[in-house]
């Protein structure tokens, strides 16, 4: 239960069954799309660095 | 219901679009990008990096491209936003998701902006900011120059407007070389020149419709005499500036003779729209002028990828 204008209880609206499909594809594109990022920015980090970052020390 | 207050044309009615929020689906929003010219995008700047002859981190030059497609396919957004009026007019484009209420104004608005500066920043930290600054001047020109200005203000629109579809071959070069040389150069002529052949071939089957969208592309304001007689004017520039790379030396043999017979079809399909003016022979003229010019564009690119990506370049000037 939610809070109203008026600060009464409210049910929450209920999705049909095709809006909860559409949004739960929405959800997992989202998904998709900032697991891309974050794979994309790892690699480009690890390609910028280039291979002496093997190369350390011992 | 959401209003969209953009429409400035005399003859288009401000139209509404009986979209409520959050009821696209994924297709609709991947619609939005124009995934066809994404993938032309995506060739034409392959082809502008393959030419560099540059090595670079195939990570790099991946991402660097799927940025540049990513932009393309955000300014194509923000193009389908401020057009959604006349596309709600027109049959070709009436079931795109905006004018079929699919999708609402504002969440395309902002999709297409998230999408635009994401890719920028994107490719300025992949590869450098001078590519990552020529995507952000080919998304504003199209989206802004072209969309919001030429578009429903001169009969010149694709002309001036071809500019950022002609980019993507220099966005590329700029990615992997930092530079941006004569090739790349050349590259964007030949798209800038051939554009003009290319669309006014549809504009004279779909004169109708741009009419009544209060589009002046060019049959409707000049009429369908003088845009033939230019048709056949770009296709004769293009034929010349078609053969450049071969006489700056990085076209070879079979970009040559791609060239010269693609660019001698360009002329002889324009000749062949020249002499059709009526009826269904008239169709099927501009229809054969619009196809081919799709297949010359996708040939002579192919040509300088085999050319510089699979070794077979032969030269033809000593």
């Amino acid at each position: 239960m939610s809070r109203g204008p008026k600060g009464n209880e409210v049910a929450p609206k209920s999705l049909d069954a095709v809006q909860a499909e559409r949004r739960r594809k929405r959800s997992l594109a989202i998904a998709v799309v900032l697991g891309t990022l974050v794979l994309i920015f790892y690699v480009l980090t690890i390609a910028k660095l280039g291979p002496q970052v093997l190369n350390r020390p011992l | 219901m959401t209003s969209l207050s953009n429409s400035f044309s005399a003859d288009v009615e401000p139209q509404t679009f009986a979209a409520s929020p959050g009821q696209g689906e994924v297709s609709d929003f991947f619609a939005l990008l124009k995934p066809r010219v994404m993938v032309l995008v995506i060739f034409t700047a392959l082809v502008g990096m393959v030419v560099s002859h540059v090595h670079v981190q195939p990570v790099v030059a991946t991402i660097s491209l799927l940025m540049i497609a990513v932009g393309a396919g955000a300014s194509g957004c923000l193009n389908m936003w401020w057009d959604a009026d006349i596309d709600a007019v027109m049959t070709r484009t009436a079931k795109r998701p905006i004018p079929d209420g699919r999708i609402q104004p504002g969440e395309a608005l902002a999709f297409g902006l998230v999408l635009s500066a994401g890719s920028v920043m994107i490719l300025g930290l992949a590869a450098n900011w001078l590519a990552a600054g020529l995507l952000a001047f080919t998304i504003v020109f199209y989206a802004v120059i072209y969309s919001m200005w030429l578009k429903r203000a001169t009969p010149q629109n694709i002309v001036i407007g071809g500019a950022a579809g002609a980019l993507p071959p220099i966005i590329g070069q700029a990615a992997v070389s930092g530079t941006v040389g004569i090739e790349s150069i050349v590259l964007f002529l030949i798209i800038f020149i051939w554009t003009p052949p290319h669309f006014w071939a549809l504009a004279l089957i779909k004169a109708g419709e741009y009419a009544k969208a209060g589009i002046p592309m060019m049959p409707n304001v000049a009429g369908p005499v003088s845009t033939r007689r230019q048709i056949l004017g770009y296709s004769l520039l293009l034929f010349p500036i078609g053969l450049a790379p071969v006489a700056l030396g990085f076209g070879g043999l079979l970009y040559g003779i791609t060239g010269l017979l693609g660019g001698l079809g360009m002329i002889a399909f324009s000749v062949h729209v020249m002499r059709n003016r009526e009826g269904e022979a008239e169709k099927r003229a501009a229809l054969g002028m619009f196809g081919f010019s799709i297949l010359y564009l996708f040939l002579l690119f192919s040509a300088l990828l085999a050319e510089h990506g699979l070794g077979l370049f032969r030269g033809v000037l000593a």
